[in-house]
């Protein structure tokens, strides 16, 4: 068809034809290949591994979330300026997803097919992640110690590259349950629970304890800032202990709204929405200053599952304070940054231990065959073997003082998902090692 | 000569010129596809998506004036169909459910375009921004069938057999999943792209223009003005209810927080930046949606700014780029360059000869 085009129009488009096909053979003579064809795998090489992980760092969900990878890259620097994991440097990428699955996808696709990172790690929230899960087990990508309580990490069968770190929030709730069935069994209790896995799950484990002292059940969907409607029905039902299953802010909210309606019932709240520096300062701006003080949250009772930022004299907070103050950006020691060391730490083991063959292959296994074993500032030993891939196995039920720091009502306590006994958690907590680097 | 001549003939019909373009825009496409990495293979599934949905905007608030902040909302009907249809055992192949994913998704548009087609402005700007709001929750409050908010996993279409071994034959790589979304999404590209190049220089086409640029001669002509707004809502919302669909392969997850109101504003976005009513505009912005944020942050960490300060880098420049083509090019990138080849036609010699439009 070698015709002569007439319109100035034609020819416009045959030049932009062209030039998307010139364009397209320049990068092809460019780009492509790429493929090493040796037997490493991607993200290693002699001296470095690179690791990577997705976060919300910028929108709604980035106050608090946003400070996790800040703790990865300080303990990952501490650990690099101290020899590495067998001589290699581990070079950590947080890309952002604004908290939006469509963008993780996106955000993980460049990490692994681009970035081409060895591991993804710490990758967090539920939507967020589930939308990488097949992608990363089909690619044969480990996932390790994603950030969410979901139960839907520990699919060894369907997704035996994904593992994952924090307790579940179902023993949460089972712990929380027990603790009112055994100490308030009188109250009246509400419950307050975000509309997804996080309420559901954690409302299921309160109800094996609890299920016929509960009153009302109230329920909000994440964006909607307006929970006036569920705490007056909670006001209204009688409950006189509620046990939120929320994130920070709707702990701000259903704090600031309680004290509108002159609502003061007994506070549970999850580990995931107890934060109190962060909620202090959601309280603070939500009010307009109205609210201030050191901790608004005092008297609440919550769980946690390892030290806090709170704890200055426990020996984790002494060696994250200690690598805090060398590696990171100046700012005050939080929780969040406390959770992403904590992290780190213990995957920092993990590639120790898979030591000089390590491979993708050989890190899942390591988290398979050494699992209970791996260290870290958790209380309770991970669940991870051949046929679990959930975390932390237990916690313990705490109050909030005062000053911000918290106090024990239960001892540590052991449990699990479905009807799996609370028992008492008897074994060694263990404190870091010298150097404040695993196996070394 | 008189085969030269029919030749002629046949090209001067939009049907064969369309055509001839969708065939060259699919070339192209894969061209690209296999010539560059397989991260560059994501990106561009992305755009297809965001193409096929600006374009469908840009058919709305170019040619016939409406404007449409929902358009995000109407995606995720598209991509919550996709992903129901396709969780059996032995789903339906992708065109089908594609096409079911359209057929509902223009349902939805109609109810709304009926509501749509009384408003103007402001109003239908607020009406529609409502149902960005609103809709997403609707998976919220169904949660047996929706799952709430973690939403549903979709299962990507594995390759058939035929389209591994013609991947083979052109490239010799082995055709994973995700090349094969690729591909299905430039398909759906180029239908959609060949529907648009036809619908513009139809009837229907010139009937939308008209209701856009004069109501009241639009109406003493005999075009039902009402009627004419919700076609094009209707049309516009098939759109989105294929990028929905495409979407929800390449992402492989229908979740209420992937289908905010910032997807919606994305889509606007790209179809204001390309210019509107401009297709070719629609392909630009999806570009600039897709390239931009990655390129700002890959190249914010090169010059030594941490991940978050990186991360927080990219909407700024994506808000500068758009400010900026506001004030300096607010026809976008395609109505500026027309306006510009225009001017530039203006001044060539032979001043004496007066210009058409005048």
């Amino acid at each position: 068809m070698a015709h002569q085009p007439t319109s100035a129009r034609r020819s416009r488009r045959l030049v932009l034809g062209a030039a998307l096909a010139a364009s397209a053979l320049v990068v092809a003579a460019c780009g492509g290949g790429g493929d090493g064809g040796d037997s490493n795998d991607p993200g290693l090489t002699e001296d470095s591994i690179k690791i990577g992980g997705h976060f919300p760092l910028t929108g709604v969900a980035a106050p608090g979330y946003s400070e996790i990878p800040l703790g990865h890259k300080a303990y990952y620097d501490f650990v690099n300026a101290n020899g590495g994991v067998s001589g290699r440097d581990i070079e950590f990428i947080a890309k952002d997803d604004g908290y939006n699955p469509a963008k993780t996808s996106e955000v993980v696709n460049e990490l692994v097919l681009k970035d081409e990172v060895f591991a993804i790690v710490a990758g967090l929230g539920t939507p967020t992640h589930q939308a990488v899960t097949n992608f990363l087990n089909a690619e044969g990508v480990p996932d390790l110690t994603v950030s969410s309580g979901s139960l839907l990490w520990d699919d060894p069968k369907e997704k035996p590259m994904t593992f994952g770190w924090q307790p579940d929030y179902e023993s949460e709730g089972k712990v929380i349950g027990q603790y009112i069935a055994e100490n308030l069994p009188d109250a009246k209790v509400g419950v307050f629970g975000q509309d997804d896995e996080l309420g559901e799950d954690g409302t299921r484990g309160l109800e094996q304890y609890i299920a016929d002292q509960i009153v009302s059940k109230v329920t909000y969907v994440p964006g909607n800032t307006d929970v006036g409607p569920q705490i007056a029905e909670l006001q209204k039902s009688g409950a006189d202990v509620v046990v939120g299953f929320n994130v920070p802010s709707y702990t701000a909210l259903s704090q600031l709204v309680s004290m509108k309606l002159n609502y003061k019932p007994t506070w549970f709240y999850t580990n995931v929405g107890s934060d109190s520096g962060l909620v202090g300062s959601l309280l603070e701006e939500f009010s307009k200053g109205a609210i201030k003080g050191s901790s608004p949250l005092a008297g609440v009772y919550t769980t946690t599952y390892m030290p806090q930022a709170s704890e200055p004299d426990n020996e984790w907070t002494k060696l994250w304070q200690k690598v805090w103050d060398e590696y990171g950006d100046g700012s005050p020691l939080t929780n969040y940054k406390v959770y992403g060391m904590s992290q780190a730490f213990t995957l920092v083991d993990a590639l120790n231990r898979a030591g000089d063959d390590l491979s993708r292959e050989s890190i899942v296994e390591t988290f398979e065959q050494d699992g209970s074993k791996l260290s870290g500032p958790n209380y309770v030993p991970f669940r991870y073997s051949e046929d679990r891939h959930a975390g932390i196995g237990g916690l313990k039920l705490v109050q909030i003082q005062a000053d911000g720091t918290t106090a024990d009502k239960t001892p540590v306590l052991q449990t699990d998902v479905g009807d799996a006994e609370i028992e008492e958690f008897t074994g060694d907590v263990g404190t870091p090692p010298e150097s404040g680097i695993p196996g070394s | 000569m008189s085969t030269d001549s029919t030749t002629k003939r046949l090209l001067d019909l939009n049907l064969t010129r369309n055509l001839l373009i969708s065939l060259a825009v699919l070339v192209a496409g894969m061209l690209l596809l296999e010539s560059t990495d397989r991260y560059t293979n994501t990106q561009l599934s992305s755009l297809t998506y965001y193409a096929i949905a600006a374009i469908g905007l840009t058919a709305l608030t170019g040619l016939n004036g409406q404007i449409s902040l929902g358009h995000g909302a109407l995606m995720a009907v598209g991509a919550y169909t996709t992903a129901l249809m396709l969780d059996t055992e032995t789903p339906l192949p992708f065109p089908v459910v594609a096409l079911v994913a359209v057929v509902v998704t223009s349902v939805v548009g109609f109810v709304v375009g009926i509501g749509a087609a009384r408003l103007h402005g402001p109003y239908l700007a607020g009406a529609t921004l409502a149902l960005a709001v609103a809709l997403p929750s609707v998976a919220l409050y169904f949660k047996g069938t929706f799952n709430g908010e973690v939403g549903l996993t979709v299962a990507s279409p594995r390759p058939p057999e035929w389209f591994v071994s013609f991947i083979d034959a052109v490239s010799g790589e082995f055709a994973t999943s995700s090349k094969y979304v690729a591909y299905l999404g430039l398909m759906c590209l180029v239908v959609a792209l060949f529907f648009a190049l036809n619908l513009r220089r139809s009837k229907i086409g010139r009937h939308w223009r008209a209701v856009r640029d004069q109501e009241v001669a639009a109406e003493i002509a005999g075009i039902n003005l009402g009627r004419t707004r919700v076609q094009a809502f209707v049309i516009s919302a098939a759109y989105a209810g294929l990028a929905g669909a495409v979407m929800a392969i390449v992402v492989r997850l229908a979740a209420p927080s992937a289908f905010t109101i910032v997807l919606s504003l994305s889509v606007l976005t790209a179809a204001v930046i390309g210019g509107l009513g401009s297709i070719t505009g629609a392909f630009i912005g999806a570009a600039v949606l897709v390239f931009l944020p990655p390129w700002v942050t890959s190249l914010s960490t090169g010059s030594g700014l941490s991940d978050t300060q990186a991360a927080q880098m990219s909407p700024l420049i994506y808000g500068i780029v758009l400010i900026l083509v506001m004030l300096l090019a607010p026809g976008g990138v395609m109505g500026t360059l027309s306006t510009a080849w225009r001017r530039a036609r203006l001044r060539r010699p032979n001043p004496a000869t007066p210009t058409q439009k005048g």
